[in-house]
């Protein structure tokens, strides 16, 4: 597997992309955390990813840390260390804001704007993918495949809601 | 050929294990164990099986490997007190083929009813301890752990965490060694453990234990980090990433094949750094050996000793200060919408029981509002604790009540005990057809296998009947106002009977019906659908009821407790 490219400006190779995800049990969270493991592996990152899981409730907190970079140790993001907080439950996006970064991004803004909104919201967690790929150095290829390797149904749907974030994300992006 | 996987700690092992050519696999499920056997399972050249408790899987795969497989054993830390019997004199017969226990603890308790340190059963059972910080590690470190059990004639125990079992790492992975079956052959003095013969082999597992120090001295899983010699770290586990995060200039000596433990290498890295810090999760093991190696160093406060070690920690513990308790603000685990649990135990809440309880999903009915729920210690033990109430406070009204995967795990000794030794009461087990806090896997009442194979179904009637108790009942646990009349009349006899209420899991029925109407004018606020805990009922500032109409699975039972008919079912319009 290929190493990262370290030509463009934003791949640092010491850069180290911490993700948060939370929601609650039966959104998708762990499904979402897991595609954008998988890509940023498919782009030749080191990944970590840690979750609690196992309480087989819906409706309990769900969190997710993704991680990748060079060489990743930690499988923990650390409070106020978060590049990006997706949340899928505006309860738990409040209560975890704390892991956000000064100056990091917090993808709830998104769906509270009217004017970023997916077309169809049973797809939300792609199209919040999309929009994660807008800032992070990872080929659209290899979310591709991540897509394509871990979603069994409604393919075209979620591609369609994934290209409408990453369009939302790279207008709304600063530059 | 190499490619590179996403794996969790337990697909990990379960790869690194197949890869070293493992034959038979065994296990109750347990988080944050379960994955393990799941992913064996996808491996076709693999022999897996859930066992019905970890006794049973961990006889089954030390026979397997007395019988020349390689062979291993996975389940939670406290999955292993089950297994404990086998594994004290394991230690004596040794083995023939490799043979691996593969335990997870659960600091933080983020899914089990106590913290344990599993590291002192290997010192306990004087076998050796292997610890990997990360899936990468467990991957390579569990082809290791086979080699050193065949090597040393032992099972080795590989302790993993939830941080390390529930990580997923890019993981680079090789292909399945093809190794023989290794010759059995009839060895009285190795495998009959009469007095005469253990004696014997507790003179050879004393000297065990000084051939695996001196292995431990040369392991590379005991390695040196060589850093600023200002400030070193002895850890093991998960926090050894936490360190090299938070401290990535320190030295490190990180152990990872931590029991017996490498005394010359701890005293040469001890003295090669200003000043020692011992880091390690849960016990102070590590620690209390350092003191009888009486070099000085700095350990953790006891306040951490409970729960988890997170990396901010690290530097509070070099400065010697205290843990400080934060309380949780997670959303808490209730019961799914719909969940048939919760039918059982509204009308046993209705009726004033006192329930012993198990583990399983159905432990979640002891929190408030639900309250339904009394006791809650092992697996089993509501059966045994409703027969040692009843000892004492013969007129109580108490229930035991757990599932069918629980049940047949060690439900069944307890009701064959309260049987022959004439106790009276109600027993109800929650047949819900699968493991379901555990996230649903099969077992010998649902009648598949791990592989969703058809199997022989345990018929928990029948079973139940064999015992000779007085009355077995099946119920559907919708029929609300039945199972209340139903439970009773089971309690005003003097009897002794078994209710099993059986209807599967609304994670495996997943058909939903229409959401309940509610209509405000005909509330009176009373607040009794509330006690019944479900998700998709939230109380508005006036005390009227909002539906969530994504979580609510429509049950109906809020229909069944409202008592004005503000809440109705849908058709009956």
């Amino acid at each position: 597997m290929n190493k990262p490219k370290t030509t463009s400006k934003s791949n640092d190779h010491k850069k180290i992309w911490n993700v948060f995800f939370c929601g609650t049990g039966g959104q998708g969270v762990l499904t979402a955390s897991e595609i954008a493991g998988i890509a940023a592996m498919n782009a030749g990152y080191h990944v970590k990813k840690s979750e609690v899981h196992g309480m087989a409730q819906r409706g309990g907190s769900v969190e997710s840390h993704l991680r990748f970079g060079n060489e990743i140790y930690s499988p923990l993001i650390n409070p106020g260390e978060a590049d990006f907080l997706i949340a899928f439950h505006s309860g738990e996006g409040k209560r975890m804001a704390g892991f956000l970064k000064k100056g990091g991004v917090s993808l709830v803004g998104y769906l509270e704007n009217p004017q970023t909104q997916p077309s169809d919201k049973r797809f939300v967690n792609t199209f919040y993918l999309g929009i994660l790929s807008a800032y992070v150095p990872i080929p659209l290829e290899a979310w591709h495949d991540a897509l394509q390797g871990k979603l069994k149904r409604f393919q075209k749907e979620n591609l369609e809601a994934f290209d409408q974030g990453k369009n939302i994300g790279m207008s709304a992006k600063p530059a | 050929m190499q490619t590179r996987a996403l794996l969790s700690g337990d697909e990990a092992v379960a790869r690194g294990a197949w890869e070293a050519g493992l034959r038979v696999a065994c296990a109750y499920p347990g988080t944050p164990s379960t994955e393990i056997l799941e992913s064996l399972a996808t491996y076709k050249d693999i022999d897996a099986q859930w066992s019905v408790n970890e006794k049973v899987a961990f006889e089954v795969a030390l026979a397997a490997a007395i019988a020349g497989g390689r062979s291993l054993y996975a389940s939670k830390h406290v999955g292993l007190n089950v297994a404990m019997d086998p594994l004290m004199t394991a230690s004596y017969t040794g083995i023939n083929a490799g043979f691996v226990a593969v335990v997870c603890d659960d600091p933080g308790m983020a899914s089990s009813q106590n913290e344990q340190d599993t590291r002192w059963v290997g010192m306990f059972g004087k076998i050796p301890v292997i610890e990997p910080s990360s899936p990468a590690e467990a991957y390579i470190f569990i082809k290791e752990a086979f080699e050193i059990s065949e090597t040393f004639d032992t099972p080795v125990l590989f302790r993993m965490t939830t941080r390390v079992a529930h990580t997923k790492e890019t993981v680079e992975i090789g292909n399945r060694t093809n190794v023989a079956l290794k010759p059995f052959a009839v060895d009285i003095p190795k495998y009959v453990m009469v007095p005469k013969n253990a004696y014997q082999k507790h003179v050879l597992i004393e000297k065990r234990r000084h051939l695996l120090a001196a292995y431990s001295e040369s392991s590379k899983l005991n390695k040196i980090d060589k850093g600023d010699p200002k400030l070193g770290f002895i850890t093991s586990g998960v926090t050894y990433q936490y360190i090299k995060e938070t401290h990535p200039d320190a030295s490190v000596l990180k152990l990872g094949f931590t029991y017996p433990f490498c005394d010359k290498k701890i005293t040469r890295f001890a003295q090669s750094v200003k000043e020692l810090v011992v880091v390690e999760e849960l016990d102070p093991i590590i620690e209390d050996h350092m003191k009888t190696l009486g070099l000085p160093f700095k350990a953790k406060h006891e306040t951490f000793r409970i729960g988890e070690l997170l990396p901010e920690h690290i530097s509070i513990i070099c400065k010697g200060g205290k843990k400080l308790e934060t309380v949780s603000t997670a959303r808490k685990p209730v019961l799914c919408p719909g969940c048939p649990h919760r039918f059982v135990f509204s009308v046993l809440k209705k009726n004033k029981a006192i329930v012993t309880g198990d583990i399983g999903c159905y432990t979640l009915a002891a929190t408030a509002p639900m309250s339904a729920l009394h006791t809650c210690v092992c697996m089993g033990a509501s059966v045994t604790f409703h027969e040692g109430f009843r000892r004492v406070l013969p007129e109580g009204k108490f229930v035991g009540v757990l599932g069918d995967s629980t049940f047949v795990h060690s439900g069944i000794t307890g009701l064959i005990n309260a049987v022959y030794n004439n106790v009276k009461g109600l027993i109800i087990i929650l047949d819900n057809s699968t493991t379901a806090m555990t996230g649903g896997q099969n077992n010998p009442a649902n009648g598949l296998t791990i592989r969703n194979e058809k199997t022989k179904q345990l018929s928990l009637e029948a079973l139940c009947a064999a015992t000779g108790v007085d009355n077995v009942d099946v119920i559907d646990p919708k029929n609300i106002k039945e199972l209340d009349a139903l439970i009773k009349k089971r309690l005003s006899e003097n009897a002794f009977s078994v209710v099993i209420a059986r209807r599967p899991c609304k994670l495996i029925d997943r058909n939903r019906a229409a959401m309940p109407v509610y209509e405000s004018e005909k509330c009176k606020t009373c607040g009794l659908c509330f006690t019944i805990d479900c998700p998709a009922l939230t109380k508005a500032s006036d005390g009227t009821v909002m539906l969530d109409s994504s979580l609510c699975a429509g049950c109906y039972l809020c229909t069944d407790v409202c008592p004005t008919d503000a809440l109705r079912k849908a058709d009956s319009m």
